[in-house]
């Protein structure tokens, strides 16, 4: 049987010679824990005799509820105590350096491919891609280059062990593909992707690069749309401000063939560094496509008109961000890499 | 094509500032690659290269003089007295070191520089090319005020040894040399379809066309001598297809020697070496018409022939014939080989260079002249064959109009006649079996506007047509006829006739509209669109993404496994290192990783491309979408530590979280995973993706010894992956549907569970989840034990369950009776023990 009025007095002394939570918390277990003395009590009860009882039973609740109180209000204490002696810590070195996130980051060819590609998405272009190691006769036969042709000397070829295949040198031959997919229905497709060309690697030529190719084909598709498009293009890239240039060119598989060049972003035309003293940046080769192409695709040149265009994310980032060396893209140094 | 612009305006009147012409001319698709200017200030407005400016030849200081005597000079071994007469008739006296003059010359025409002339010196300070000024100075005793001047000192040309120039008869003794051989010249890029301004006469008429310059048609006025062609030689074409047309003249009484100072000066503005008159007139008019010619030394032939009329045969080869060419190599010949022949064999390679034995020489009297329109396949096979470009194969091999043959060979007879002093035997020999015919062509107005998109009235359509030489006559209403004219071949059709009309109009002229046509049908890139949600799934996971080359070697994908032994092999690498199509991302990412580890202490990688796999019994390659991640570094990058504590490295269970989060954010069902045994993992920490038990590829710790391979650290713990991208996306469903956010609580429990050691984790996990039904919300491994209060052989795994409900909350007999039933499972399945319970 518990000696209450000692109890109670005990316990408070001893609440009151606590430190801290920790401290409090082993109190509350000495006396309110599964072996506590306060449970102990409060077990008792019914082993006090009959007359005793209630009398008993009132003074250990009292007694519980009174050494309750004092431990929430101890509690309290603590929690104020323990939370004052924190925010009075010496204060952390601010100017150590902070734990960063892992940051991944797109390529700058995706990105890149990626804004080309929002561009035209406006435009009703969508994209079409079709396989990097081409036959011949897609490369070239069905562009309006027989074997021998001398517009064959424009693209510098990697060839295959196996005859007749090739690396595509351009994403021209998209062009057919897409052609005798859509099957005489109108197209508006951009294709891009990855093209190749035996030339040596410098700072300005690669072995490999990407390649967007436009094309539209329909029954109202123009010239005028075509100078449209571009010029939609090139504001949109570079900016509103842009100017564009149309030169008359060649390229077998369009008729008339066009070169498009674009003012210079830097000079704005007065000649500097990165336009070579001309004032106009070399964007794109475009034009209308060529009837033997639109017949071999599979549509009637007397029913239908179409152009295409194509030019290289590689230059027009390297235009757009002043990079001087294209071998950049493929090196994949981190150090360039996470400019972007 | 260099254009000497004093040399164009013989054919064209030029309308236009320098300036101006050159971008007209880049316009209309001769694009101006540079400019030349000799000794000439340069006009304003011309944009010039620093490098391609020369000194300016001034009037009163550089003019052209005659050498009276040379005489040695007093003091000095290498040096010579020159007297000079500059037209005044009183000599002046001068010091020079001209290798090309000699004691007891005279009659040269040189050009001197006076006092103040500017020129370029190589003599000073590492023998650099520097700009000076002429002035005064005492040589070995003798005072010296002016120089006899060579092409390096004007400017012309970079040949330091090149010696002073020598001028011929032409040269007007005593005027500035300026307006004799001063000159800009336009550097012009020529397009494949503009093969014809290959010729200053192709130039002409572009100019004209484009700027509304005149052309001055030249008119051939051949005078023949008394003696005919007729019976001194023969010509005959073996295959017309090959060769369409050949002439031959006859040229007798050549006086070999140089050809005039101005067609020189020509020659060389164009980039031609001057070499004698014979050869130069042959070179001037092929600059001038387009047309390569060829001179046979004649006596040459008619003694081949033994002494009896050469005949001239164009043939293919035949097997072992041999012919030593002009550079006095021999080459052997076969029947694809188009070549020039008489009764003794091989004299030239058609259209490539000609033979040793007939070439004309200083001991040539008269000269056989070819003028021949050959095949232009041909010419590229050969060409190509003995790697033998030359100005004439640039041309055959882009195609010449077989017209141009004829005013050819007759201005060339015409020019040997006036500065070789020749003879021109009257007529001449030719064959021409199957002449060029191009069908007249049909062009509608109407198809006009429909391609360009603007109308062109039949005015402007005539004007621009005729300008470029074609012949224009009504058809049916809104419709022309219009003949190419005989220099051109590369207008067929209407549409090439409707690219002339735009170019020449202007494509400033063009309105910029946007496309007015019928959208067409839009439909998702479903692929695409995975590639690009895999990539900003891998991004959002703190991946880099790379894109490395598809061109590698066999050996470099060797220790990773993953390739077959046989690939897409090109036949002209421009490099060993680059020689076959890649058939895994991972080569190229490891690499990457390896470069980057250089220079950072931590790598995350990944890369989205095609391998390129051949396919047994077809001919083009598989090239299925792949993604290789490489992770490598501390789990925080870059960190500093605090009282040494290491901060944890990447390890497996890292690229198996970047691995979860992609399927997991692509929405993959039936997800699992095993234990791999790849080459390139390490045999215990590697592991196979599989969707719907199907394996998508593998991932995990890189065996160190495949590390070690590609340069890598091989006690660095580098984590790679290669996964077939292209069958992931294709399990991805094309829809999910959401799952209802719990609007009552959940109640937590744990579970901790003891199984044998070979009893996978998944294993474990799928037994809870099928006992614990629709009310186990969640399921979260926290703890892994293995230690001293366990049995051997075993391992604890502790889970975090959530029971939850959809429409209630649970009560605490709910719990109980599920957890119970997930305990039991897990006894009776895996005969697992429950921690703290059993």
């Amino acid at each position: 049987m518990s000696d209450l009025a000692n109890l109670e007095q005990r316990a408070l002394s001893e609440l009151n010679a606590t430190d801290g939570e920790e401290s409090l918390r082993a109190w509350k277990t000495r006396y309110f824990g599964d072996h506590g003395e306060v449970t102990q009590a409060l077990k008792d009860i019914g082993k006090v005799p009959g007359p005793e009882r209630p009398a008993y039973g009132k003074e250990v609740n009292r007694i519980k509820a009174a050494l309750n109180q004092a431990y929430e209000a101890a509690l309290k204490t603590a929690k104020d105590l323990a939370l004052e002696r924190s925010l009075a810590e010496p204060p952390l070195d601010v100017t150590l350096p902070g734990r960063r996130p892992s940051h991944g980051r797109l390529h700058l060819a995706t990105q890149v491919m990626r804004d080309i590609r929002g561009i035209f998405a406006d435009l009703g272009f969508q994209v079409y891609r079709s396989r990097e190691v081409e036959d011949d006769e897609h490369n070239f036969g069905l562009l309006n280059m027989p074997p021998h042709h001398p517009a064959r000397d424009m693209w510098d070829t990697f060839h295959t062990t196996t005859p007749g295949v090739l690396l595509r040198t351009h994403t021209s031959p998209g062009q057919i593909h897409v052609m005798r997919k859509f099957k005489g229905k109108p197209i508006r497709v951009i294709l891009p992707g990855m093209c190749y060309r035996y030339e040596a690697i410098t700072t300005r030529s690669e072995i490999q690069f990407q390649q967007v190719e436009g094309l539209a084909i329909g029954s109202r598709v123009n010239m005028a749309d075509l100078k449209g498009t571009i010029v939609s293009f090139a504001r949109r890239m570079f900016g509103e401000e842009r100017q564009v240039r149309i030169r008359s060119s060649y390229f077998p598989f369009t008729e008339p063939s066009i070169e498009v060049d674009m003012d210079c972003i830097v000079c704005a035309g007065k000649g500097c560094g990165l336009c070579k003293k001309s004032g106009w940046l070399e964007i794109m080769g475009a034009g209308m496509v060529h009837p033997t192409v639109l017949k071999n695709g599979g549509y009637d040149p007397e029913q239908f008109t179409g152009f295409a265009f194509g030019m290289g994310p590689q230059r027009i980032a390297m235009l757009k961000y002043a990079i001087d060396d294209i071998r950049l893209f493929w090196g994949n140094d981190l150090r360039f890499l996470q400019q972007f | 094509m260099k254009v000497p612009l004093k040399w164009l305006s013989e054919y064209v009147g030029l309308t236009l500032g320098h300036a101006q012409l050159a971008e007209r001319l880049t316009l209309v698709g001769l694009e101006s690659a540079g400019i030349r200017v000799y000794g000439l200030p340069v006009p304003t407005g011309l944009r010039i290269r620093p490098e391609d400016i020369g000194p300016v030849w001034d009037p009163k200081k550089i003019v052209i003089a005659q050498v009276r005597s040379v005489e040695k000079h007093p003091n000095a071994d290498k040096l010579l007295l020159v007297a000079v007469d500059l037209g005044t008739g009183v000599p002046k006296q001068i010091v020079t070191g001209a290798p090309n003059l000699k004691v007891g010359d005279r009659g040269q025409k040189v050009v001197l520089g006076l006092t103040g002339t500017m020129y370029f010196d190589h003599h000073g300070k590492d023998k650099e090319k520097q700009l000076k000024e002429l002035k005064p100075m005492e040589l070995r005793g003798i005072t010296n005020d002016a120089m006899v001047m060579s092409n390096f000192e004007l400017g012309v040309s970079d040949d330091r040894e090149g010696g002073i120039i020598i001028l011929q008869d032409d040269a007007p003794l005593g005027k500035p040399y300026v307006d004799y051989a001063g000159d800009i010249v336009l550097e012009l890029d020529v397009l494949p379809n503009m093969a014809r301004c290959l010729s200053m006469l192709g130039v002409a008429r572009e100019v004209a066309a484009a700027t509304g310059g005149r052309m001055n048609r030249q008119q051939i006025s051949l005078e023949y001598s008394q003696e005919p062609i007729d019976g001194q030689c023969g010509v005959v074409i073996e295959n017309p297809k090959l060769c369409a047309r050949y002439r031959a003249m006859l040229i007798k009484g050549i006086k070999f020697g140089s050809a005039p100072s101005w067609m020189q000066t020509r020659l060389t503005y164009a980039g031609m070496r001057p070499i004698n008159n014979v050869v130069d007139i042959t070179n001037y008019v092929m600059l001038e018409y387009g047309q390569p010619l060829h001179a046979f030394d004649y006596d040459v032939l008619k003694q081949r022939a033994g002494g009896k009329p050469p005949t001239i045969t164009v043939r293919s080869a035949r097997a072992g014939e041999k012919l030593k060419t002009l550079d006095k190599v021999d080459r052997e010949l076969t029947p694809d080989h188009l070549i020039i022949a008489d009764t003794a064999g091989p004299i030239a390679l058609a259209g490539v260079m000609g033979g040793l034995e007939t070439e004309v020489s200083d001991k040539t009297v008269n000269v056989l002249l070819e003028s021949a329109n050959f095949d232009f396949v041909s010419i590229r096979k050969t060409f190509r064959h003995f790697d033998l470009p030359s100005e004439a194969s640039a041309r055959f091999s882009r195609g010449i109009h077989p017209d141009i043959v004829a005013p050819a060979s007759e201005r060339a007879a015409e020019l040997l006649r006036r500065h070789a002093g020749g003879k021109v035997c009257k007529g001449h020999f030719e064959s021409y079996p199957a002449p060029v015919e191009f069908r007249p062509i049909s062009l509608e107005l109407e198809e006009v506007r429909k391609v360009l998109g603007v109308s062109m009235s039949r005015k402007d359509v005539v004007h621009v047509l005729q300008a470029l030489d074609f012949d224009v006559s009504d058809d049916a209403p809104g419709t022309l006829l219009v003949r190419t004219p005989g220099h051109r071949l590369d207008v067929r059709e209407s549409a090439d006739l409707i690219e002339e009309l735009a170019r020449i109009h202007g494509y400033d002229k063009l309105p910029a509209t946007l496309l007015a046509d019928q959208l067409p049908e839009q439909h998702t890139n479903c692929k695409l669109e995975l590639e690009e949600r895999t990539r900003d799934i891998l991004v959002a996971a703190g991946l880099q993404e790379v894109i490395t080359y598809s061109l590698t070697k066999a050996e470099r994908e060797a220790p990773l496994g993953l390739s077959a032994p046989e690939y897409v092999t090109l036949k002209n690498p421009i490099s060993p290192e680059r020689s076959v199509m890649r058939q895994t991302l991972l080569a190229g990412v490891l690499e990457a990783a390896a470069e980057n580890l250089r220079n950072s202490v931590d790598v995350r990688l990944f890369e989205v491309g095609s391998v390129f796999v051949p396919v047994a019994g077809e001919k083009l390659p598989a090239e299925p979408v792949r993604l290789a991640l490489v992770l490598s570094g501390g789990r925080w990058g870059e960190f500093w530590s605090e009282a040494g504590a290491k901060p944890p490295s990447l390890e497996f269970h890292d690229i198996k979280g970047v691995v979860e989060t992609l399927v997991g954010d692509l929405h993959l069902p039936d997800v699992s995973y095993r234990l791999a045994k790849v080459a390139y993992l390490h045999p215990a920490r590697g592991a196979e993706l599989l969707v719907k038990g199907q394996g998508m590829g593998t991932f995990g710790q890189l065996h160190p010894r495949v590390a070690e391979a590609f340069g890598l650290d091989g006690s660095r713990v580098v984590l790679a992956a290669e996964l077939d991208l292209e069958r992931i996306t294709a399990e991805v469903p094309e829809r999910y549907t959401f799952t209802s956010v719990p609007r009552f609580p959940a109640a937590l429990r744990d579970v901790a569970v003891i199984v044998e050691e070979t009893i996978p984790a998944e294993q474990v996990l799928t037994e809870i989840r099928q006992a614990g039904g629709d009310l186990l919300r969640g399921v979260r491994l926290f703890d892994l034990y293995r230690g001293p209060s366990i049995p051997a052989g075993t391992k604890s795994l502790a889970y975090a369950l959530s029971y939850q409900a959809g429409d209630r909350t649970l009560t605490e007999g709910d719990v109980n009776k599920t957890h119970k039933k997930i305990e039991d499972r897990l006894k009776s399945a895996l005969k697992a023990q429950i921690r703290g319970k059993d």
